[in-house]
């Protein structure tokens, strides 16, 4: 272990730190104080991007730097994916910060178990072996199994937890005995050294597939794509809305990073063997997840399954195993966290006084009480239905060209027929806050730094799609496409 | 000094930017919204007058035109120009932007802002899709154009506005997608998003036949051809007179454009092949929709059906080229039938433009749009009266109007090709006749019906001076339709000698 090693390793250090001093910070001061954590988890925030910014190891989209004798790499992809990350929880920050203390739930445990779960995401992102891969995962999943639990009242809320809890380690141990039959048959952990071993395998290895169909069942549960997809609705419902914001956006990156790693850097031999497991888990989720959507009239459900259906469509861009295909699937995961820290965002603008606003009723009249947070949310739905010129048609488009020059056009055509039957459901909502009569004319009361944000949120499904040129160039450029 | 001008970008960002500032005005503020929205149409109108006296006539090269990159990675650029197929349907895009803010001005009362800033919106989109030279761009504009008109007709519209909305933006999304997948495998092949470079692109004649086919599911929804057409008599009915007037004068036209800009040219081969299809679509469109139009009892309804039977008759024109040169050395016909049918389209949308704002007038003060509520509306609106049955001949063919020209010279395209055809086209005289008197008969002559009808006042001067602005273009275009045949001339004899020339055997396949 050299000094570099931990240089590479500054942001994670960081983020440590950072949730170890509010902890202690948090025992200091004052309920009505409690403002103070905010800032605090937002500063961390700001300088992990700082950080991350700043070394110069000559990371671009074809050289990586490994640390910790190639358990931890820094690459371009990775950095990319972990600034994301920063902004996304930022974002998740402010709109959780106004939602909880409405809710009356604002405590610095939010702060802690989110920078936690962090923590785990960069790891994930950056791991190079599968000791690491497994430890990144647990990080995360154990925080987010407590942040669902968050609210202690809610028998809704523990009926989720423990159903994730549940099903998030069984998936787990999948995993786990995937990645052990992995390293019986490579004698290996080093996700290098595992291609490696692979290339020199010949012949059909019985062992080295058996584990890849574990592992990949195991990333399916965490990327949440039929069949493994049961505990999406639940945990999204049951969850409070401030949990499920950050559930259903910031860990879908990890997850992206996860399944690229080890599919792509370990086990990119057998591309052939898991490309078509994951065709089937797409066709599966694009199909399921927008037809059960329609069913849904409560909103954290139906941005669930909407959410099933764009893992679908990250599946596709993964699936071909081209660098310009994993580069769609960069940019659709980034869009999609963007889109859907925007939408769940709404949902908590709505909520009035520890109500929430989850049912899609609850969005009638929008635009008769606020035409500009209508105008927000319209330009939301219109980028997940994939409308141009949203972002979340630059996403769809770049997935579907990386399909067909895979030669896959049946997935493709799949892919655009069930975008349009997703349509509907997204214009629903349009439908119910531009056509339809409010049933409450309350205000919509937020403070400054949440509308803001929420503003800055909505008119990025446009900026971003208008000017989507650097924002591509940036995730193909991570793979050298 | 206008030369140097981005003025495509002009026309498209100056409504869209203009829309923009209409709802910032806010709720409260109708009045200053509908001026602000009136000046920003009036001004976009103005700049493409620069671009009809700036268009060279002599040349089927793309004018005005305008690159920049837009997204690198992926070789799609900003790219517009113009030739002499969108400059009249731009013409035309803007001309009714000023129509369709006046024809609101107090029929519309709530959500003023929003109204005046959709319409514009969609005027500069509009335009931009007339104007794309790239794919992506164009889809884009394509595309983008249902929003607005997603939350007019919801908005505004009938009683049964919510299902008609969202069935239009379904199936023409539904429609377009197919279009996207044959634009990137497209892209994939050739390495640009150019569709000039796509004309010149040789393609084997299988793949051909599937890319027109994706177009074809694209453009058939648009304009729309039976039997992908129940859309559009639900979205005209429940639409404000704006939306509908718009849907009909120029949305349609977007289909037929894209037949012109895309499969015609970039599949040429595959259009020939096909072409059978295309005849026996657009004939049963001519013919079939032609008695269906004949027993609609809401007059909505009956013009939407008669628009689709009209655009029969531009994809005859524009398909009937390859029947024309099997028969005859010269390919004077087959001009006739694609200039005619670009007359149709102008032509079409000035008349239907027209007779929705005259059902308009009439509902503004009746609130009801069935024939039967109406009878001797001549009698107390005999101004009305007058313009409305021009209108109402113009769509029936009656020469001397705009929509005998198109028609005719379609009718004499197909002469050329088979005599059946040019049979089962005309035919068209004798329905459209047929629906479109009895109309008049019922609506505007006899007795007056009702004590309603007695209390009707005449139209005022706005109204006026809509009607009258049309009435003007369609007997312009009728008795004098050179300027603008001569405006395309270039462009189809261009076009024309471009798809007869075999993609294919350059690749041997």
């Amino acid at each position: 272990m050299t000094r570099m090693d931990f240089l590479l390793i500054a942001p994670e250090l960081w983020i440590l730190t950072m949730t170890c001093v509010i902890l202690v910070v948090d025992l200091y001061i004052k309920e009505e104080r409690r403002g103070i954590v905010h800032l605090l988890g937002m500063v961390t925030l700001v300088f992990a991007a700082i950080i991350t910014l700043r070394g110069d190891y000559g990371i671009d989209g074809t050289n990586s730097v490994l640390a910790f004798n190639g358990a931890f790499i820094r690459d371009q992809m990775g950095d990319v994916l972990k600034l994301f990350s920063y902004l996304v929880l930022a974002i998740v920050f402010i709109y959780a910060k106004f939602c909880l203390r409405e809710f009356r739930m604002f405590r610095s445990d939010f702060y802690t178990l989110t920078l936690e779960a962090l923590l785990g995401i960069m790891l994930l992102i950056s791991a190079n072996n599968l000791v690491m891969v497994y430890l990144g995962l647990e990080l995360l999943a154990l925080s987010s199994y407590t942040l669902v639990a968050y609210d202690r009242e809610s028998k809704i809320g523990s009926e989720a937890a423990i159903k994730y809890f549940v099903l998030g380690s069984m998936a787990s141990g999948i995993l786990l005995y995937g990645m052990s039959m992995i390293y019986g048959a490579t004698g290996s952990l080093d996700l290098q050294e595992v291609a490696a071993a692979v290339g020199n395998l010949s012949g059909d290895n019985y062992l080295l597939v058996f584990g890849l169909v574990f592992l990949v069942v195991g990333l399916a549960f965490k990327l949440g794509v039929v069949p493994f997809h049961m505990w999406i609705p639940d945990v999204y419902q049951g969850a409070p809305v401030a949990i499920t914001l950050f559930i259903a956006s910031v860990p879908k990156m990890a997850a992206f990073a996860m399944a690229f790693r080890l599919l792509q850097t370990g086990l990119g031999d057998l591309q052939g063997d898991w490309s078509q497991m994951l065709s089937v888990l797409a066709v599966l989720s694009i199909i399921l997840g927008n037809l059960a959507a329609i069913a849904q009239t409560n909103i954290k459900r139906m941005l669930a399954y909407s959410t099933i259906s764009h893992m679908g469509f990250v599946l596709m861009g993964l699936l071909p195993g081209t660098a310009a295909g994993y580069g769609a699937g960069m940019f659709y995961i980034i869009v999609y966290s963007l889109m859907s820290a925007a939408g769940f965002g709404m949902v908590i603008l709505l909520s009035a006084r520890g109500v929430e606003a989850d049912k899609l009723d609850d969005f009638k009249g929008l635009n008769q009480r606020n035409s500009w947070y209508a105008a927000v949310m319209a330009m939301v739905m219109f980028s997940m239905a994939g409308v141009p010129v949203f972002v979340g048609f630059f996403a769809k488009w770049l997935v579907i060209k990386a399909a067909l020059d895979a030669g896959l056009m049946w997935l493709a055509i799949i892919a655009v027929v069930f975008s349009v039957v997703g349509a509907f459901y997204y214009l629903r909502v349009v439908k119910l806050m531009y056509f339809d009569e409010p049933v409450t004319e309350s205000r919509i009361e937020a403070p400054v730094d949440f509308r803001t944000v929420i503003s800055l949120n909505g008119i990025m499904m446009l900026g971003l799609g208008i000017f989507s040129s650097s924002l591509i160039a940036v995730c193909m450029a991570s793979f050298g496409a | 000094m206008t030369s140097n001008w981005p003025i495509l970008s002009l026309l498209i960002w100056l409504p869209i930017l203009g829309g923009l500032a209409v709802i910032a005005v806010g709720d409260e503020r109708a009045p200053l919204a509908r001026l602000l929205a009136l000046v920003i149409s009036g001004l976009t109108f103005i700049f493409s007058i620069v671009l009809f006296t700036g268009f060279d006539t002599t040349t089927a090269a793309m004018q005005f035109t305008e690159t920049k990159p837009w997204i690198e990675s992926l070789d799609v650029f900003y790219s517009l120009g113009v030739d002499g197929f969108s400059v009249p349907l731009i013409l035309l895009t803007t001309f009714f932007g000023i129509l369709v803010v006046v024809a609101g001005w107090e029929s519309i009362q709530v959500k003023v802002n929003q109204y005046m800033a959709a319409f514009l919106i969609m005027e500069g989109l509009m335009v931009g899709v007339f104007a794309s030279l790239d794919a992506l761009l164009f889809y884009a504009f394509f595309e983008a154009m249902l929003i607005p008109m997603f939350l007019v007709i919801g908005m505004w519209g009938g009683p049964r506005r919510v299902y008609a909305t969202i069935k239009f933006f379904l199936y023409t999304f539904l429609g377009s997608v197919f279009m996207l997948i044959g634009l990137i495998y497209l892209y994939i092949q050739s390495g640009t998003w150019s569709i000039l470079e796509w004309h010149q692109f040789p393609l084997a004649l299988g793949v051909q036949k599937w890319l027109f086919l994706g177009f074809l599911a694209a453009f058939s929804v648009k304009i729309p051809m039976w039997p992908v057409h129940t859309w559009l008599p639900d979205a005209h009915v429940e639409a404000p007179t704006g939306g509908s007037v718009i849907l009909a004068a120029i949305m349609l036209k977007i289909g037929g454009y894209g037949f012109i800009r895309f499969s015609l040219p970039i599949t040429p081969d595959a259009s020939a092949a096909l072409d059978w299809l295309m005849i026996s679509l657009s004939l049963i469109a001519v013919v079939y929709i032609g008695f269906v139009a004949l027993v609609q009892q809401d007059m909505k309804k009956l013009i939407a059906y008669s628009s689709i039977s009209h655009m029969g008759f531009v994809t005859l024109g524009m398909f009937i080229a390859f029947a024309v040169f099997q028969n005859t050395d010269n390919g004077r016909g087959a001009a006739l039938g694609v200039e005619g049918a670009m007359v149709q389209m102008i032509s079409h949308g000035f008349v239907s433009g027209a007779l929705f704002l005259c059902v308009g007038v009439l509902y503004d003060r009746l609130h009801s749009r069935m024939i039967a509520d109406y009878g001797g509306v001549a009698n107390t609106m005999p101004w009305f009266a007058a313009l409305a049955v021009l209108f109402f001949m113009a769509n029936s063919g009656l020469p001397g109007t705009s929509g005998f020209v198109g028609e005719f010279m379609v009718i004499l395209a197909a002469f050329q090709a088979n005599f059946w055809y040019a049979f089962l086209a005309a035919l068209t005289l004798i329905l459209g006749a047929a629906y479109s008197l009895w109309l008049v008969k019922r609506v505007i002559f006899g007795e007056v019906a009702n004590n309603e009808v007695a209390n009707l006042e005449d139209i005022n001067a706005r109204e006026a001076f809509v009607l009258g602005t049309l009435a003007v273009a369609v007997l312009l275009v009728g008795l004098w339709p050179a300027p603008l045949v001569e405006l395309m001339h270039v462009s189809v004899d261009s076009l024309l000698q471009h798809i007869q020339q075999p993609k294919f055997v350059l690749t041997g396949g």
